[in-house]
C-alpha cells in the first residue's frame, strides 16, 4: 500500500496537472498526481499533440502534390490514412511515457484512477485494485475539460465525431462537415481537406475563428475557399442525422435559407465542458461559473486547499495556460510570490494552413475597449524568405495604443507564425513600447522580418511595401 | 567657446527639479554671481548663481518646466568676444527634460549633435548600476508621463521588476508638461484602464472643480508619507503630561533671557526634551535599513513647519547638546526661512527623529506618520487645564496629550514605552532641560 500523506495532490495528469507535480517536488513538496486514464490528459493523448503530428502529414502531402512548383518531380503520390494516424498515435504514446518517466524522476507516486474530493484535503481515488484515500494540505484540480456534444445529435463516433473520434477515423470521409470554426473545428477541416476529403465549414457567428482579428478571419475564409472547402458564417446546423451511409444535415444559412445537405462524417467542434462532475466540488462548496471554477489570479477556489487550473477554469482554455498557472498555484502554495498571468500575454495559435497566431487585443476589441489605436499590416508577400519558401500569402498585423507606445495585440496569419508569434509575446509580456521593437534588429533573410515591417507599419514607415 | 549652463544638482540626492523662473533673458550680461534662475526641488525653492561671464545667447528650457533631469543644457553663455549669435547656433542637446524617458539611458538626443565637447553630452543620469530601478519599457514611459519617481514604487513583476500596474495609484506628478510629445494621459484614457495617477483617476461627478498641478513639494509629501505608511509598522503611543512645571520654568527663563531678546515656546522645550530622552532611551534614536540598523550618535530634531502649500521638516541639529535659547534662536531664522521657501537641504535632509506640534490649533490629541528613514516621531497635543488627580484629590492641572509614532521594525513597544516614560518626567520635572 502506497503511502497515504502528502504536501500536494493533483488531480488530472494534463499539461497543467503534470508541470503543477513537477514544480512541486522541484520545490521540496511531497507530490502525488491522480489520473484516470493516460499520462498527459487531453493535450499529450487526444490533443494539441497527436493532431500536429496529423497536420504535418498533411503538409507533407500537400508539398508532394506542389512538387513542381518546386522544381521537383514526385509521382505516383497517395496517402494511407492509416500510416498516418498509426504516426500520430505513436507520437502521443511516446510522450505520454515522456510525462511517466518525468513523474518518476521527481519522484512523484501516480495513482490511477477515479479521484474525488471528500473532504477538504481528502482525496478518495477508485482504481483497480480498491479505493485509497489520499490526504494532503493542497489539492489542485486540474480535471480539463471534454468536447461540448450538439443538444440534438451527440456523437456516436462513427458518422458523428467529436475531435477524439477525428484523430483515429475508422475510414477516410469522403464528404466532410466540420461544425464549429474555432482552434479545433478548423484545424481538423484543413488536415481533412489537404488530405484531399471534401470539406464544408458552419460557424455560426459571422466569421471563422472568431477569436481572432477580423482580417484574419477574412484573410482565412478566403484562403480556404481557395483550397476548395465550403464555408458558411453566420449559419447553424439545426438537424444532424446519421443514416447508414452518412450524416444528413439541416443548415440554416445567413440569408435564413434552410438547405439540406448529405455528408458522410460530421466532426462537432462546438466547445468543451469542463469536467467538474463527480469529483466531489458540490459537496464541498466549490463556486464555479457556468461550470468552470472560479479561481483567483493565483488559482484559488473559494474553498481554502483547493486550487484549480487549466481547463477546467476561466477561459482561454490553452495547454499553455494550464501550464503557466500551474507554475503559478505551486509557486502560491509553496510561500512564493509570483507574478499573476496577464490573459492578454497569453498566445494562441492555430495549425491550420494557413497557421495563424495572435496575442493580445484585436484592433475591434482595442477600440472597444476605448484605446487610441495605431495599427498596420504587412503582407508576406513582401518578405523576400516568404517568397523563396514559395509561401507569400500571409500577413502580420499589430495593435498599439497611440498614446502610450504599448503592444496591444499582434495578429498573424501565414506559413510558421505558431513558431513567430513569441517574440511578440516576450515584448508584450516585457511591456516593451514601439521604440524597442523598431530598435531590434531582426535576422534577414526570415519570416521574422514581417514582425519588424508590422510594427513600422503601424507607425506608417513600413519599408518593403 | 561657448558656455553650456546646466541643470544643477541642488542637493546629492537631486536627480531633477523645476526651472520656476529665469531671472535673466537672451541677450542680458551676466556676471560671476549674478542670480540666473529659480530652480524648484522637491523641498525648497534655491537660486542659481553664474559662475562665468558672458552674455546668455540662449535659453534652452522656458520657465515653468518641471522634471529637469540634472545635467540637462538649460541655456547658453556666450564667452567674452564672442558673437551671441555664433553661439546660438552652438549644437544645443535637445531640451527634453520630460520627453526622454526617465532613467533611459538612450543615446537618441545627444548623438543627434555632434557634441563639441564630450561634456556637452546631457547626462540622462541613469541610475549607478548599484540602485539599478528595475521597470519596464512601458512603466519608465508612463512614469516619465505622469512624473511618478519610479523609486518610490514596489515592483510586482519578475523579479520585483516594475510593471504598468504598479504605476497605478502610485502618487502621480504633473500630466504631460508642453515638451511632452505624448497627449496629456487624462480624460480620453481607456474606460477599462484609466491612466493611473492622473486627474483621470478621479471620477468626474459633475461637480464643479478646479485640477490644480501638484507641485514637487506636495509629490514628495504624497511620495513619503505612503512609503512610511506602506513600509513601516506604526506603533503609537499616548501619555498625558503636566506642563504646570515647564510653563511656570518657561515664565521664569523667558523673564531672564528678555534682555537678550530671547523668548522660548513651550516647542523649543519640547524639542529639547525628546532630544534628551532619546540620548537617554538610544534604542529609539535609529532608523530600520533593511538589513542593518542604524544608532544615532546624537538626536537631531526634524521640526514639522507648516508652511503654505506644504509642509518642511527644518533640523535642529545635536538639540539634546544645545541650550534652549539656542533651540529658540535657530528655529526662529529655520522657521522664517522655510516660510520664504529658502531652505538649504543641509537644514531640512537629514534628522533622527521628529516633533509635530499641533497644539497651538487646539488639537487634544493626534497621531503622526514617521518621516523614514527615522524611527519616530511625537505628535504634541494642545496643553489644556483638565480636571487631574493630584495626591488622590480631584485638582486643575494644565495637561497634554502626547504620542509617539514608533517604527515597529526598528523600535520594540517597550523601548518605545519607555522613551515616552522619559519624555514625560523630562517635561514634568524640567529642571534636567536646563542642566
Amino acid at each position: 500500500m502506497a503511502d497515504i500523506n502528502y504536501d500536494l495532490i493533483v488531480l488530472g495528469s494534463g499539461p497543467g496537472g503534470y508541470v503543477a507535480a513537477i514544480r512541486a517536488a522541484q520545490l521540496g513538496q511531497k507530490t502525488a498526481i491522480v489520473e484516470r486514464e493516460n499520462l498527459g490528459g487531453i493535450c499529450l493523448n487526444w490533443g494539441c499533440i497527436p493532431t500536429k503530428a496529423l497536420l504535418r502529414s498533411a503538409e507533407i502531402y500537400h508539398y508532394m502534390q506542389h512538387a513542381g512548383d518546386y522544381g521537383l518531380v514526385a509521382a505516383q503520390i497517395s496517402a494511407d490514412i492509416d500510416a498516418v494516424v498509426k504516426r500520430s498515435r505513436g507520437v502521443a504514446k511516446q510522450l505520454s511515457q515522456g510525462v511517466a518517466f518525468l513523474m518518476k524522476k521527481h519522484k512523484i507516486t501516480v495513482h490511477m484512477g477515479e479521484g474525488k474530493l471528500t473532504a477538504p484535503g481528502k482525496l478518495e481515488v477508485k482504481g483497480e485494485k480498491g479505493t485509497e484515500t489520499l490526504t494532503a494540505k493542497n489539492i489542485i484540480v486540474a480535471t480539463g475539460a471534454r468536447a461540448r456534444d450538439l443538444p440534438f445529435a451527440p456523437a456516436d463516433g462513427k458518422r458523428i465525431w467529436t475531435y477524439r473520434h477525428a484523430l483515429v477515423p475508422p475510414e477516410m470521409p469522403k464528404k466532410l462537415l466540420v461544425i464549429g470554426s474555432g482552434a479545433i473545428g478548423i484545424e481538423f477541416a484543413s488536415f481533412y481537406s489537404d488530405m484531399g476529403v471534401d470539406v464544408t465549414v458552419v460557424e455560426m457567428l459571422d466569421r471563422l475563428v472568431p477569436v481572432e482579428d477580423a482580417d484574419v478571419s477574412a484573410f482565412l475564409e478566403k484562403a480556404l475557399k481557395k483550397q476548395g472547402m465550403t464555408i458558411f458564417t453566420g449559419a447553424g446546423v439545426e438537424e444532424l442525422k446519421a443514416t447508414a451511409t452518412g450524416v444528413t444535415a439541416k443548415i440554416k444559412t445567413k440569408e435564413g435559407k434552410t438547405e439540406s445537405a448529405e455528408f458522410s462524417h460530421a466532426i462537432v467542434a462546438i466547445g468543451i465542458v469542463p469536467n467538474t462532475e463527480n469529483i466531489g466540488l458540490e459537496a464541498l462548496g466549490v463556486k464555479t461559473t457556468k461550470g468552470h471554477i472560479d479561481t483567483d489570479a493565483m488559482c484559488r477556489t473559494n474553498v481554502p486547499g483547493i486550487w484549480a487550473i487549466g481547463d477546467v477554469t476561466a477561459p482561454p482554455w490553452l495547454a499553455h495556460k494550464a501550464m503557466h498557472e500551474s507554475v503559478i498555484s505551486v509557486e502560491a502554495i509553496a510561500g512564493n510570490h509570483p507574478h499573476a498571468m496577464d490573459p492578454r500575454n497569453i498566445p494562441g495559435c492555430t495549425y491550420c494552413r494557413p497557421q495563424i497566431a495572435s496575442v493580445g487585443l484585436t484592433e475591434a476589441k482595442a477600440k472597444e475597449l476605448g484605446y487610441e489605436v495605431k495599427a498596420g499590416t504587412f503582407p508576406f508577400i513582401g518578405n523576400g524568405k516568404a517568397i523563396a519558401l514559395g509561401e507569400s500569402e500571409g500577413f502580420t498585423k499589430t495593435v498599439f495604443d497611440a498614446k502610450t507606445g504599448e503592444l496591444l495585440g499582434a495578429h498573424m496569419i501565414g506559413a510558421e507564425v505558431t513558431e513567430l508569434i513569441q517574440g511578440y509575446t516576450i515584448g508584450k509580456t516585457a511591456e516593451l513600447v514601439e521604440d524597442d521593437f523598431i530598435g531590434t534588429v531582426f535576422p534577414h533573410p526570415t519570416l521574422s522580418e514581417t514582425m519588424h515591417e508590422g510594427v513600422l507599419a503601424a507607425f506608417g514607415r513600413p519599408l518593403h511595401i | 567657446m561657448p558656455i553650456e549652463l546646466k541643470m544643477p544638482a541642488l542637493s546629492p540626492t537631486m536627480e531633477e527639479g523645476t526651472l520656476a523662473k529665469w531671472l535673466v533673458k537672451e541677450g542680458d550680461t551676466v556676471k560671476s554671481g549674478d542670480l540666473l534662475a529659480e530652480i524648484e526641488t522637491d523641498k525648497a525653492t534655491m537660486e542659481f548663481e553664474a559662475i562665468d561671464e558672458g552674455i546668455v545667447s540662449q535659453i534652452l528650457v522656458p520657465e515653468g518646466t518641471d522634471n529637469v533631469k540634472v545635467g540637462t543644457v538649460i541655456a547658453v553663455i556666450a564667452g567674452e568676444g564672442e558673437d551671441a549669435g555664433s553661439a546660438k547656433a552652438a549644437p544645443a542637446p535637445a531640451p527634453a527634460p520630460a520627453a526622454t524617458p526617465a532613467a533611459e539611458p538612450k543615446a537618441e538626443a545627444p548623438v543627434a549633435a555632434p557634441a563639441p565637447t564630450p561634456a556637452a553630452a546631457p547626462a540622462a543620469a541613469p541610475a549607478a548600476s548599484g540602485d539599478r530601478i528595475k521597470a519596464s519599457p512601458l512603466a519608465k514611459r508612463l512614469a516619465a508621463e505622469q512624473g511618478i519617481d519610479l523609486k518610490s514604487l514596489t515592483g510586482t513583476g519578475p523579479g520585483g521588476r516594475i510593471v504598468k500596474a504598479d504605476l497605478e495609484g502610485a502618487p502621480a506628478g504633473t500630466t504631460a508638461s508642453a515638451a511632452t510629445a505624448a497627449p496629456a494621459p487624462a480624460a480620453a484614457a481607456p474606460a477599462a484602464t484609466p491612466a493611473p495617477g492622473t486627474a483621470g483617476s478621479i471620477p468626474d461627478f459633475g461637480i464643479p472643480h478646479e485640477d490644480e498641478k501638484l507641485s514637487g513639494m506636495r509629490k514628495t509629501i504624497a511620495r513619503r508619507l505612503t512609503e512610511s505608511m506602506q513600509q513601516s509598522p506604526h506603533i503609537y503611543l499616548t501619555v498625558d503630561i503636566r506642563l504646570d512645571a515647564l510653563l511656570k520654568l518657561r515664565g521664569e527663563l523667558n523673564a531672564s533671557l528678555e534682555s537678550r531678546g530671547v523668548k522660548l515656546s513651550v516647542n523649543d522645550m519640547l524639542i529639547k526634551a525628546l532630544a534628551v530622552a532619546l540620548e537617554r532611551v538610544p534604542a529609539c534614536n535609529v532608523s530600520f535599513g533593511g538589513d542593518v540598523m542604524r544608532q544615532y550618535k546624537r538626536a537631531d530634531i526634524s521640526v514639522a513647519v507648516s508652511i503654505p502649500g506644504g509642509l518642511i521638516t527644518p533640523i535642529i541639529v545635536d538639540a539634546g547638546g544645545k541650550s534652549m535659547s539656542k533651540i529658540s534662536t535657530e528655529m526662529s531664522e529655520l522657521a522664517a526661512k522655510a516660510k520664504e521657501g529658502k531652505l538649504q537641504p543641509n537644514e531640512y535632509q537629514g534628522g533622527t527623529a521628529s516633533i509635530s506640534n499641533m497644539g497651538m490649533m487646539g488639537i487634544k490629541q493626534f497621531t503622526a506618520v514617521i518621516n523614514p528613514p527615522q524611527g519616530m516621531i511625537m505628535a504634541i497635543g494642545a496643553g489644556e487645564k483638565r480636571p487631574y488627580i493630584v495626591d488622590d484629590a480631584l485638582a486643575i492641572a494644565t495637561v497634554m496629550s502626547a504620542t509617539g509614532s514608533f517604527d515597529h521594525r526598528a523600535i520594540d513597544g517597550a523601548d518605545g514605552a519607555l522613551l515616552m516614560k522619559t519624555f514625560k518626567e523630562l517635561v514634568e520635572s524640567p529642571l534636567g532641560l536646563v542642566a
